[in-house]
């Protein structure tokens, strides 16, 4: 049954493609069976990116820029899959997913076709997003869309470490956002492979654009682009989009970056592990500690 | 613990009334669901396209304009059309008694009134999961008497 709708995904159906996608989601299949029928990750071409977070605090204008940047790009012909993620409440597991409010491009009859935007919520409680948003990226890519964009608000770890799994991380800021010493702040901006100061009609936005210029130029290594734009108003996201689709990484979190994904690793394995439900068990008893736990996991050891 | 339900909550047509559509949310996603809401002034097409790709369970449509003997069947053909025939689709809003019996035939489950307990549409998404062949496009005549 399951190989059915992954057929039907392979010929283009959106309704067996949001089908394949909730199955990875539920993790009633695994990556690996999706892949067996619907081919392998297509590798990317010479330095480009095939994954782009776009990330930011909330309200700075994430989603009403990408859907600015998602009608650029999709008039230029590129077909784009979007995963907008949200929390999911902690205390009752549900989630509000309202992206889609701001998206006027999926609505768009002429471009619609090149664009595929799915909510999907962190379900903090039943697994590891990164790891599922990560495996959702590349049923996307071997299907043969040809960018896909993680779109997270950049606070809480699960959410910086969605996007640490990007080839790119763009980072959306605002005006009157602090003053100098919050862009000196260690944090998301230090992922940065490109800053864009959204709201740029408002006060405030240009000398916080030129703050967070002179940080990254105090800084080693090559200076990632930092770009005004008005999501509002439509000024400056047509030449972001180009900025955006030539982006190079800027190498200066090469480290962290890999950081966050060995972790994710990490956490995934012993989240996958069969054993998981019997040693929390045994953890819970206390007839075990955490060391004998780890150990037993096999964590480190897995090949 | 089971997934939970993904369910969309749209506005169709022209109507700049969303309160009640934003209350049904909240109760929605309080109660564990995922809820994917619109927001105002869809059309039929954009919520049927919205349904596919977020692949919902449910459908919720609210609409205090009086079109509701136009949209709500405009929306139940179009996802019969695209192949989405086990979608549970149930409405609220501004709808006479005499009117609903219509919209029961379109392969709509409910219809609440205001003055509805929220209690009541969750009772509703439990028990519309129980019935077989529930979806808009499926054989079921089971519809939920609301109490409102």
């Amino acid at each position: 049954m399951a190989t059915e709708f992954l057929t039907d995904a392979k010929t283009g159906d959106r309704r067996s493609l949001a089908r394949t996608l909730s199955a990875i989601e539920n993790r009633t299949l695994r990556l690996d069976e999706a892949l067996a029928v619907l081919g392998p990750v297509p590798v990317p071409e010479d330095g480009n990116w095939q994954t782009l977070a776009i990330t930011g605090a909330p309200g700075v204008g994430k989603s009403c820029l990408l859907d600015g940047l998602l009608t650029s790009w999709a008039k230029q012909g590129l077909r784009v899959a979007v995963l907008a993620v949200d929390p999911s409440s902690p205390r009752t597991g549900g989630a509000l997913l309202g992206d889609r409010v701001r998206m006027t491009v999926v609505d768009d009859k002429e471009l619609n076709q090149q664009i595929y935007l799915r909510s999907v919520a962190t379900r903090k409680a039943s697994g590891s997003v990164p790891v599922i948003v990560e495996d959702m990226t590349k049923v996307l890519l071997s299907l043969g869309w040809e960018k896909v964009v993680i779109e997270t608000v950049g606070a809480g770890q699960s959410e910086v470490r969605c996007a640490a799994l990007a080839d790119r991380i763009v980072v959306v800021e605002g005006p009157a956002r602090g003053d100098g010493i919050q862009a000196e702040k260690a944090g998301l901006l230090e992922l940065a492979d490109a800053v864009l100061v959204n709201k740029s009609d408002l006060p405030g936005a240009e000398l916080h654009a030129d703050e967070i210029r002179e940080s990254f130029e105090l800084g080693i290594g090559s200076t990632p682009p930092v770009a005004l734009t008005s999501a509002l108003h439509g000024t400056g996201i047509e030449d972001a989009a180009t900025v955006l689709l030539s982006l190079p990484s800027s190498g200066r979190s090469v480290r962290a970056r890999w950081r966050e994904r060995l972790l994710a690793f990490h956490e995934r394995k012993i989240l996958e592990s069969p054993k998981l439900d019997d040693l929390l068990h045994q953890l819970a008893k206390g007839s075990i500690d955490l060391n004998e736990a780890m150990s037993l996991i096999g964590a480190f050891t897995d090949e | 613990m089971s997934e939970p339900w993904r369910i969309v909550v749209a506005k169709p047509g022209l109507d700049g009334h969303d309160r009640g559509a934003k209350v049904v949310a909240r109760a929605l996603r309080d109660a564990g669901n995922e809820v994917i809401y619109t927001g105002l002034r869809r059309s039929a097409q954009q919520i049927v396209d919205t349904v596919r790709d977020e692949d919902a369970r449910f459908l919720g449509l609210s609409s205090l304009s009086g079109a509701h003997q136009h949209l709500f069947p405009r929306v139940c053909d179009l996802l019969k059309q695209e192949g989405l025939n086990d979608v549970i689709v149930f409405g609220g809003g501004i709808i006479p008694v005499d009117d609903r019996d219509a919209l029961f035939a379109c392969g709509i489950r409910a219809i609440f009134g205001p003055g509805t307990p929220t209690s009541e549409i969750l009772q509703f998404i439990e028990e519309a999961v129980q019935v077989e062949n529930s979806g808009v496009g499926e054989a079921s005549d089971w519809y939920w008497t609301s109490s409102a």
